[in-house]
C-alpha cells in the first residue's frame, strides 16, 4: 500500500536530525501560525502565490534562495564543526554515513536551490524591466517555472525527516549512486527532486531567452541592451542547452535504478565514465550559468557607481559571449585523473586557460569603468570591489588547477574544495548580494540599511578568507575533500581557523536578516520616492518604485545604451513614458493557480516515485495533467487595466520632469 | 510604427532588432523552437550514449541479429507520411477551414498510430526474445533512445486529440492556431529525429 514507507524510515533514534526537525517544525508552524492569525492568506494567495507578475516571481525566488542559504550553510557549518574536531584519535560528532549526506546535501542545495534560484529571481526580476517591456514572453509558464523549483526544494527538505539523503556526493557518480551500492531513498530523492525542479529551470531558460530575443522596447537593437541583459542571455542560452543533457543523464541512472537498465553499471557493459562524461557536459556550463549573471551585476553597478557609462561596452558583450561558446569546450577538466589520454588533457586543459582570457578583459572593462569615474562607496560596490579581488585569486588557482600534472597533485583535495568556494562565493554570492541590494529599493520601494549592508560584506569577505585560504594550504599539505575524520594533527589548527572563518560568514547572514528587518521597520526614513535612488542609467530606474503590474505606461523608445541615462542629463530624447501622452488603457495577464497546482502534483509524484508507491504516482500524473488541460481550456487570460487606473496610478507616483 | 520612426528620426525601414516586442504568436512559436532545440540536445545525449554502448553486447544479441530493417522501413514510411498529412492539416488551419482539418489531422493520428503500433510490436518481440533492456548497456541504450523517441510520439499522438478538442470546442482562436502551428513544428522535429535513429540505429546496426 505505502511502499517502502513505514515508522521506521523516520530517524527517531538520531537526536540532531530530530532536533532540526523540530526546530525547522517550530519555525515553519509559527510562520504558518502568523499568517493564518493575521489573516494573510487571501492576500499571499491573491497577490503573491498565484502571481504571474515577473516581480513578484523573481522576489519569491529570491526568497526561497535565502532560506535554503540557511539550510545549506547549517550543512556547511556541521561540516567546518567536525573537521574541527575528528583528528587523531577524536571521531567528532557526525558518524560517516550521516556525514556523507551532509555533504551530499550542501552541495546540491547550494547549487540547485540557492545559488540558481538567487539568480533566476534577479533574472526574472530586472531583464524585463531594463528591457524596457510589459513582463516576459510566457508569464504563467513562469509561474510553473518557479512552483516546480519549490516543489524540488521542498522534496529534497523532506528527505531530512523521511528517509534520508544520498550519500554520493552532490554529483551522485557511479556506481556507487547505482542500486546495487545505494539501495536506499536517498539517491532516488536527489534524482527526482533535481528532476522536478530542473524542468522549472529549463522552462525558466527557454522563457527567458525568447523574452531577451524576442520582447524589447522599441529601438533597443541587440547593441543597446544593458550588459546584465547580455549576460542574461549567455546564462539562459546555457540553460536551455546545457538542462536537456542533466534531464537526459539522470534520466538513465533512473532506469538503471528502477527497470534494470545498464547505462551506467559495471556489470553487462554499463559504463560509469560516461556517467561522469555527460554530468560534466552539463556542469561545466552551469557554473557560468551561475557566474555569467553576477557579471552582469557588476557591470551595472560598476557603471552606475561610478556615474560613467560601462567602459569597453562591446569588448564586455563578446566576452560574455565567448565565455558561454568556451564554457561546452572544457568539462574534461573536472577528471584528468580519470583515464583520459596525454593529448586530450592537453587539449581540455589549454580550452580551460583560455577561458582566462574574455575573464580577464571584463576585469580590465570594471577597473577602467572605475579608473575614470567618481565612485561612489555603497553597499553594491563594496561587493563588487570585494567580488574583483577575491575572483581573480580564485581565477588564478583555477588556471593552476588547469594544467593536468599539477591536477593531479591537486585532485579531489581541499585546495580544490578552496578554488571553487573561492569563485563561487566571491563571484556568484558576492554579485547575488550585489544585486539583492542593488534592486531591493526598486522591488519595494526603499532602500535596505548601509551601516548593517557594509557589516555584511565585511564578515562575508573577511569570513571567506578565514574560511578557505586554510583550506588551499591543507589542500597542498595533502588532505582531501570529504574527510569525515583524519589522522594527522597538524591538520587541526588550520581547520580550527577554517571553522572561525564560517563563524564569520554566520554573522554576515545573520546580519542579513537583521539588515532586512531594521530597513523594513526604517522603511518610511528610507523611502524611494525618485524611482531612481542610485542616479540609475537603465530603464528600471526611470519608472516609480515599486513599479505598477505593468511597468511601463507607455513603452520607452530607445535610441542609444544608456537611454535613460542620456535623457537625464539631456543629451538624449526624453523617455515616452516620461512624456504627456495620453494614458491607454493596459493588458496584464491574470494571475492563475496553475503553477502552484502544477507543482503541488509533481511533489505527490515525486514523493510516490521515491517510495515507490505506484497508485499515488498515477494521482500525481493525473493532477498534474488535469492542472495543465484547464489551463489549456482557460479562455479569459488577460485582465484590463483602465486608462483611468493607469493615470491614477501615474497621478500619485510618477514626477514629470519639470 | 511610423510614430517610433519618427519620433527615433530613423530611416523608414527600422531594423527588425529595433521594432519592439514581437507579435503573440511569433513569440510563442519562437519559445517553441526553443523548446524543441533543447528536446534535440536531449536526444543527442541519448545517441551519443547509444554510439558509446552500442558494441558492449555483453554476450547478449546484436543489433544486426535483432533488426528487422523491412518492418522497420515501413515504420519509417507510416511517420514521414504523416509528417506530410501534418502539414496539410496546417495549411487547413491557416484557411480555418474545420473539415479538411479534421480529415488531414485524422490521417496523421492514424499513421502515428501505426507508427507506435509497429514499434511496440517490435519490442514486445525483442523482449520475448530475452533480449530486453536489462540484458545488456547496448540494449538499455537501444530501448532508451528508440523508446523516448516512441513516448514522444505518443504524447504527440495524445497532444494531437487535445488540438481537435480544442478547435470542436474553440474554433479557431488565435491561440488555439498558435498551439497547432506548435503542434506541427514538434510533429515534424520527430521526423527529423526518427531519421537520425533510422539511419544510425537500424541502417548502421552491427
Amino acid at each position: 500500500m505505502f511502499g517502502r514507507l513505514s515508522w521506521a524510515v523516520i530517524p527517531f533514534d538520531q537526536p540532531i536530525i530530530m532536533i532540526t526537525v523540530a526546530t525547522v517544525g517550530v519555525v515553519l508552524a509559527s510562520v504558518l501560525g502568523l499568517v493564518t492569525v493575521k489573516g494573510w492568506w487571501p492576500y499571499l494567495w491573491r497577490e503573491w502565490i498565484t502571481s504571474v507578475d515577473h516581480k513578484r516571481i523573481g522576489v519569491m525566488y529570491m526568497i526561497l534562495a535565502l532560506v535554503m542559504l540557511i539550510r545549506g550553510f547549517s550543512d556547511a557549518i556541521m561540516m567546518r564543526t567536525q573537521q574541527a574536531l575528528a583528528a587523531g584519535n577524536a571521531a567528532g560528532y557526525l558518524p560517516p554515513e550521516h556525514y556523507d549526506q551532509v555533504f551530499s546535501a550542501h552541495g546540491t542545495i547550494m547549487i540547485f536551490f540557492m545559488a540558481m534560484p538567487f539568480v533566476i529571481g534577479l533574472m526574472n526580476f530586472a531583464v524585463p524591466l531594463q528591457l524596457g517591456v510589459r513582463d516576459v514572453a510566457f508569464p504563467v509558464l513562469n509561474s510553473v517555472s518557479f512552483w516546480l523549483t519549490a516543489a524540488g526544494v521542498l522534496l529534497i527538505n523532506l528527505s531530512l525527516f523521511v528517509g534520508e539523503f544520498a550519500r554520493t556526493g552532490w554529483l551522485a557518480y557511479p556506481p556507487l549512486s547505482e542500486l546495487a551500492y545505494s539501495p536506499g531513498v536517498g539517491v532516488d530523492y536527489y534524482l527526482w527532486s533535481l528532476q522536478i525542479s530542473g524542468l522549472g529551470t529549463l522552462l525558466s531558460g527557454i522563457n527567458l531567452t525568447t523574452t531577451i530575443l524576442k520582447m524589447r522596447a522599441p529601438g533597443m537593437g541587440y547593441r543597446r541592451m544593458p550588459v546584465f541583459c547580455w549576460t542574461a542571455l549567455a546564462s539562459n542560452l546555457l540553460i536551455v542547452a546545457a538542462f536537456p543533457v542533466l534531464t537526459a543523464t539522470f534520466a538513465m541512472l533512473l532506469l538503471d535504478r528502477y527497470c534494470g537498465f545498464h547505462f551506467f553499471t559495471n556489470d553487462l557493459g554499463g559504463s560509469p565514465m560516461m556517467y561522469v562524461s555527460l554530468i560534466w557536459i552539463w556542469g561545466h556550463p552551469e557554473v557560468y550559468i551561475l557566474i555569467l549573471p553576477a557579471f552582469g551585476v557588476f557591470s551595472e553597478v560598476v557603471a552606475t557607481f561610478s556615474g560613467r557609462a560601462l567602459f569597453g561596452y562591446r569588448s564586455m558583450v563578446l566576452a560574455t559571449m565567448a565565455i558561454c561558446v568556451l564554457s561546452f569546450m572544457v568539462w574534461l577538466h573536472h577528471f584528468f585523473t580519470m583515464g583520459a589520454g596525454a593529448d586530450v588533457n592537453a587539449f581540455f586543459g589549454i580550452m580551460t586557460m583560455i577561458i582566462a582570457v574574455p575573464t580577464g578583459v571584463k576585469i580590465f572593462n570594471w577597473l577602467f569603468t572605475l579608473y575614470g569615474g567618481r565612485v561612489r562607496f555603497t553597499v553594491p560596490i563594496y561587493w563588487t570591489l570585494g567580488f574583483m579581488v577575491t575572483f581573480v585569486i580564485g581565477g588564478m588557482t583555477g588556471v593552476l588547477m588547469a594544467i593536468p600534472p599539477a591536477d593531479f597533485v591537486l585532485h579531489n583535495s581541499l585546495f580544490l574544495i578552496a578554488h571553487f568556494h573561492n569563485v563561487a562565493i566571491g563571484g556568484v554570492v558576492f554579485g547575488v548580494m550585489a544585486g539583492y541590494t542593488y534592486w531591493f529599493p526598486k522591488a519595494f520601494g526603499f532602500k535596505l540599511n548601509e551601516r548593517i549592508g557594509k557589516a555584511v560584506f565585511w564578515c562575508w569577505f573577511f569570513g571567506f578568507y578565514l574560511a578557505f585560504m586554510p583550506l588551499y594550504a591543507l589542500g597542498l599539505m595533502g588532505a582531501t575533500r570529504r574527510m569525515q575524520h583524519y589522522p594527522d594533527l597538524h591538520w587541526q589548527p588550520l581547520m580550527l581557523v577554517a571553522l572561525a572563518g564560517a563563524g564569520l560568514i554566520l554573522c554576515g547572514i545573520i546580519l542579513t536578516g537583521v539588515q532586512l528587518a531594521v530597513s523594513i521597520r526604517a522603511r518610511g526614513r528610507n523611502r524611494d520616492l525618485t524611482g531612481d535612488p542610485w542616479n540609475g542609467r537603465t530603464l528600471e530606474w526611470s519608472i516609480p518604485s515599486p513599479p505598477p503590474a505593468w511597468n511601463f505606461t507607455h513603452l520607452p523608445e530607445v535610441d542609444r545604451t544608456d537611454a535613460y541615462w542620456a535623457a537625464k542629463d539631456g543629451s538624449g530624447p526624453a523617455l515616452a513614458h516620461a512624456t504627456d501622452r495620453p494614458v491607454a488603457a493596459v493588458h496584464v495577464p491574470r494571475n492563475t493557480p496553475t503553477g502552484v497546482f502544477v507543482a503541488f502534483f509533481a511533489v505527490v509524484l515525486g514523493f510516490a516515485l521515491i517510495w515507490r508507491i505506484e497508485w499515488l504516482a498515477v494521482i500525481g500524473l493525473i493532477g498534474a495533467a488535469a492542472v495543465g488541460l484547464r489551463q489549456a481550456w482557460q479562455k479569459d487570460r488577460e485582465m484590463i487595466i483602465t486608462a483611468d487606473e493607469v493615470s491614477e496610478f501615474e497621478r500619485l507616483n510618477v514626477r514629470k520632469p519639470a | 510604427m511610423s510614430a517610433t520612426s519618427e519620433s527615433l528620426g530613423l530611416e523608414p525601414a527600422i531594423p527588425l532588432s529595433q521594432q519592439g516586442p514581437a507579435p503573440a504568436r511569433v513569440v510563442a512559436g519562437f519559445g517553441f523552437w526553443l523548446f524543441l532545440l533543447s528536446d534535440i540536445i536531449l536526444f543527442a545525449v541519448l545517441f551519443a550514449s547509444y554510439a558509446v554502448l552500442s558494441s558492449a553486447i555483453a554476450g547478449g544479441p546484436a543489433g544486426v541479429e535483432l533488426f528487422d530493417k523491412r518492418h522497420v522501413f515501413l515504420e519509417t514510411l507510416c511517420l514521414l507520411t504523416s509528417s506530410v498529412t501534418c502539414g496539410f492539416g496546417t495549411l487547413a488551419v491557416a484557411r480555418t477551414d474545420a473539415r479538411a482539418l479534421y480529415l488531414w489531422m485524422l490521417a496523421t493520428f492514424a499513421l502515428g498510430a501505426a507508427f507506435l503500433w509497429m514499434e511496440v510490436s517490435e519490442f514486445a518481440g525483442m523482449v520475448s526474445l530475452g533480449a530486453g533492456p536489462s540484458h545488456s548497456a547496448f540494449l538499455s541504450s537501444f530501448f532508451a533512445l528508440v523508446g523516448t523517441h516512441g513516448l514522444h510520439v505518443t504524447l504527440g499522438l495524445v497532444w494531437l486529440v487535445l488540438m481537435l478538442l480544442q478547435v470542436a470546442t474553440l474554433g479557431f482562436q488565435p491561440m488555439v492556431a498558435r498551439r497547432f502551428f506548435c503542434f506541427g513544428l514538434f510533429w515534424h522535429a520527430l521526423d527529423i529525429v526518427w531519421i537520425g535513429v533510422f539511419s544510425i540505429v537500424y541502417l548502421g546496426a552491427h
